[in-house]
C-alpha cells in the first residue's frame, strides 16, 4: 500500500491583522486519521490557523493542502468533504435545534424527509431531543456546544475542525464530547482540535502541536512532548504533620531537588517523574516510620510545558489580549 | 493508528456518527428556498419584529392625518388620498432596514461562517433571505392599506392599480435591499447597522415626497427630493393608486431601483467575497 497523503500540509501560512502577527509562519503536517492536537494559550494563533484551513480567512502568504486540495485554488472541494466548529457556537439561535439540523441537511443536500430524520438521529445521540423543539437562545452552553457538534457532522465529514470544543464544559458534558470525538475517529474522520488543556490533549490526540505567538514550539506525540518538558510533580500527604521535616529530609535525600512545603500543613510536593525513585522514597518514609496517608503524581501542567518550551509562562502574552478584546 | 480507546459509558460507537452518506450538492433553486424557509421560520418564531415594523408607519399616518393634514391639504380626508401611497413606501422602507441587521447579526453570532463553510451556491444566502423579507412587505403591506381603506382612502387606481403598487414595491425593496446589504457587512455590529440605518433613513424619508408636494418646497430642497430614490418610487406608488401614472413617472421609478441595483449589489457581492477565499 502506498502512503497515505497527510489530512493537511501547510507550509509557512503568515496572518497578520495590523500589527499584530497572529500566524506568523507556520508549518503542520496532521496525518490522515486519528485526532491532531493544536494546544496554545489564548492568542496563540490557534482560531486564526483553524479558520485558514477551514476556508474562511485568507492567508497573507504560505500555501496549504487540505484533503489532497489546494488551499487557495481549490476551497469548495474541501468544503465539501470538511466541517468547522468555531470557537463560539455557530448556530442560529433564533431556530430550534431540530430546525438547525434540517436547515443544513437541507443545505448539504437532503430530501426534506431525509433532513428530518437525520436531525431526529442527532439529536438523539447528542442527547437533545428533549430540547429538539426549543429556540436555540434558551440553550445552556453545553447544549449549545453538543447541537454545534452535531450541526458539523450532518454528514459525517472526513477532516473535522473543532476549535476548544470542550472550554467552559462540565466535567460531564466535556466526557460527553471526547467519547463523541472519539466515535468519529472511530469511523475514519480525521480531526484538528484547539485546547489550551495539555490533559485533553494527552486524551485525545495521537499527535500534538504546541503554538505560542503565532509561531509552533513543539510537535509530538503527547509522550514525546512530555518528556520533552520533564518532570510532573509528586504530592505526599503525611498522616502527622508533626512529621513533615523528617519527611523532607527523607525526599530531599532520595528523590533529590527542591521539596516544597504545600500551603496544606500535612503536605509535601516535589517535581519528579522517575517512579522507581518516587517508589523507593515511598519504602523509605515508612521504614523512617512516617506515615503517609496519600500521595498523587500530578502531570506537568500547560504552565510548566510552556515554561519548559518557551522560556516564559502561558498567560504572559497581556498585549494580545488586549487586542482581542 | 487511531485511537483506539473506548467510550466512557457503554453505549456502542452511535452508528449515527459513521453514517457518510453525502447527497448530491444542491442547485441555486433549492438552496435559496432553504434559505427562504430560514426566513419563514424567523416570522414564525418572533412575530414581534413584524408587529412593530407596523406601529411607526401607523403612527405617521394617524399624526399626519388627523394633525396636520388640514393644514397642509385643506381636509384631511384629501390629504390621506395623498399621504397614504408615500406611507406604503415608508412602510416596506422600515422593514427593509431589517436586512442588513440580521445579515450582521448572522455574521457576528457566528452562523454565517457556518455557511460559507459549506460548498453550497453562496449568493443563496442573501436571495433567501430577500424573499423572506418579501412575505414581510406583503403581510405588512396588507395591514396598511386595510388601515388606510378603513380611515378613508379611496385608490381610483382600483385593486389592480394597488396590486400594481405592492409588485413595484417588492422591486424597489429588492433594489434597496442591497444597501442595507453592504452596511451589514462592512459594520462590526447589529446596533451599529441600526444606527446607521435610521441616520441614512429619517432624512431620506423626509427629504421626499412623502408627507408633502415637492412643488410647495424651496428651490434647493427641490434638488435634493429630486434625486432621492425614495421620490421617485412614492411617485410611482401614488401614480399606480391613483390610476394616474405616467409613462415618464415610471420609467425614472425604474432607473431608481436600477442605480440602487447596480450599485450595491455588486458591492454587496465584493464585499461578501473579500471576507473569504473566492
Ligand atoms: N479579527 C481580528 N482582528 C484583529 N486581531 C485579531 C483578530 N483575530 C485574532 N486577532 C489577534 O490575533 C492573535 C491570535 O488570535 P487567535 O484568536 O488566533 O488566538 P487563539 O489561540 O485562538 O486564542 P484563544 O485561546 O483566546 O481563542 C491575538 O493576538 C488576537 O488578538
Ligand atoms: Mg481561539
Amino acid at each position: 500500500m502506498t502512503a497515505v497523503e497527510p489530512a493537511i500540509e501547510t507550509s509557512g501560512l503568515v496572518k497578520a491583522f495590523g500589527e499584530t502577527r497572529a500566524v506568523d509562519g507556520v508549518d503542520l503536517v496532521v496525518p490522515t486519521g486519528g485526532v491532531y492536537g493544536f494546544l496554545g494559550p489564548n492568542g496563540a494563533g490557534k482560531t486564526t490557523t483553524i479558520r485558514m484551513l477551514a476556508t474562511l480567512l485568507q492567508p497573507d502568504a504560505g500555501t496549504a493542502r487540505v484533503l489532497g486540495h489546494d488551499l487557495l485554488r481549490e476551497p469548495d472541494e474541501i468544503r465539501a468533504r470538511m466541517s468547522l466548529t468555531g470557537q463560539y457556537a455557530s448556530v442560529d439561535e433564533q431556530l430550534t435545534g431540530a430546525e438547525n439540523l434540517v436547515l443544513l441537511g437541507r443545505l448539504l443536500g437532503f430530501a426534506k424527509a431525509d433532513a428530518a430524520a437525520r436531525g431526529e438521529e442527532l439529536l438523539d445521540v447528542f442527547g437533545l431531543t428533549e430540547a429538539a423543539g426549543k429556540q436555540v437562545k434558551d440553550y445552556s452552553g453545553g447544549m449549545r456546544r453538543r447541537l454545534d457538534i452535531a450541526a458539523s457532522v450532518v454528514v459525517t465529514p472526513d477532516l473535522l475542525f473543532l476549535d476548544e470544543p470542550t472550554t467552559g464544559l462540565d466535567p460531564r458534558s466535556r466526557n460527553q464530547v471526547w467519547d463523541m470525538i472519539r466515535a468519529l475517529v472511530a469511523a475514519g474522520t480525521t480531526v484538528l482540535l484547539t485546547t489550551q488543556y495539555l490533559e485533553e490533549a494527552d486524551h485525545l490526540a495521537d499527535r500534538v502541536a504546541v503554538i505560542d505567538r503565532g509561531r509552533i514550539v513543539a510537535e509530538g506525540t503527547p509522550g514525546e512532548l512530555k518528556r520533552s518538558v520533564g518532570s510532573g510533580t509528586v504530592h505526599v500527604r503525611l498522616a502527622d504533620p508533626a512529621q513533615r521535616g523528617d519527611a523532607e529530609t527523607v525526599l530531599a535525600r532520595v528523590i533529590g531537588g527542591e521539596v516544597h512545603r504545600d500551603a496544606d500543613a500535612n503536605a509535601l510536593s516535589v517535581v519528579s517523574s522517575d517512579l522507581e525513585r518516587v517508589g523507593t522514597a515511598l519504602v523509605e518514609l515508612s521504614r523512617a516510620g512516617i506515615a503517609v496517608s496519600g500521595y498523587r503524581l500530578a502531570e506537568p501542567s500547560l504552565d510548566e510545558v510552556f515554561f519548559a518550551l518557551t522560556g516564559h509562562p502561558a498567560d504572559v502574552d497581556e498585549k494580545g489580549e488586549e487586542a482581542a478584546a | 493508528m487511531s485511537t483506539t480507546t473506548p467510550a466512557s459509558d457503554t453505549r456502542a460507537v452511535p452508528q449515527a456518527l459513521t453514517t457518510r452518506t453525502r447527497p448530491k450538492r444542491p442547485g441555486p433553486l433549492s438552496t435559496t428556498w432553504t434559505f427562504t424557509w430560514r426566513a419563514l421560520l424567523k416570522i414564525k418564531h418572533d412575530p414581534d419584529q413584524l408587529y412593530s415594523s407596523f406601529i411607526l408607519p401607523i403612527m405617521f399616518t394617524l399624526v399626519f392625518t388627523y394633525l396636520f393634514g388640514g393644514a397642509l391639504a385643506g381636509s384631511t380626508s384629501d390629504y390621506l388620498q395623498f399621504l397614504m401611497p408615500g406611507i406604503l413606501v415608508m412602510t416596506v422602507i422600515m422593514i427593509n432596514m431589517y436586512t442588513g441587521i440580521s445579515l450582521n447579526t448572522d455574521i457576528t453570532k457566528g452562523i454565517f461562517d457556518r455557511f460559507r463553510g459549506l460548498s453550497i451556491w453562496r449568493p443563496g444566502i442573501l436571495a433567501g433571505a430577500l424573499l423572506g423579507d418579501a412575505l414581510r412587505y406583503t403581510i405588512a403591506l396588507v395591514v396598511v392599506t386595510l388601515l388606510g381603506l378603513l380611515l378613508g382612502f379611496r385608490p381610483e387606481g382600483g385593486v389592480l392599480g394597488v396590486l400594481g403598487a405592492v409588485l413595484f414595491l417588492q422591486l424597489f425593496a429588492f433594489c434597496l435591499g442591497w444597501m442595507w446589504n453592504a452596511a451589514g457587512l462592512v459594520l462590526k455590529s447589529p446596533e451599529s447597522v441600526n444606527q446607521l440605518s435610521s441616520m441614512v433613513l429619517f432624512p431620506l424619508v423626509f427629504a421626499s415626497n412623502v408627507f408633502v408636494e415637492t412643488s410647495t418646497m424651496p428651490g434647493w430642497l427641490q434638488v435634493v427630493v429630486n434625486v432621492n430614490p425614495i421620490t421617485h418610487a412614492v411617485t410611482a406608488v401614488r401614480g399606480l393608486t391613483g390610476g394616474t401614472l405616467t409613462a415618464e413617472q415610471f420609467t425614472w421609478a425604474l432607473v431608481a431601483c436600477g442605480v440602487l441595483l447596480l450599485v450595491f449589489a455588486p458591492l454587496s457581492m465584493y464585499l461578501f467575497r473579500s471576507k473569504s477565499l473566492r
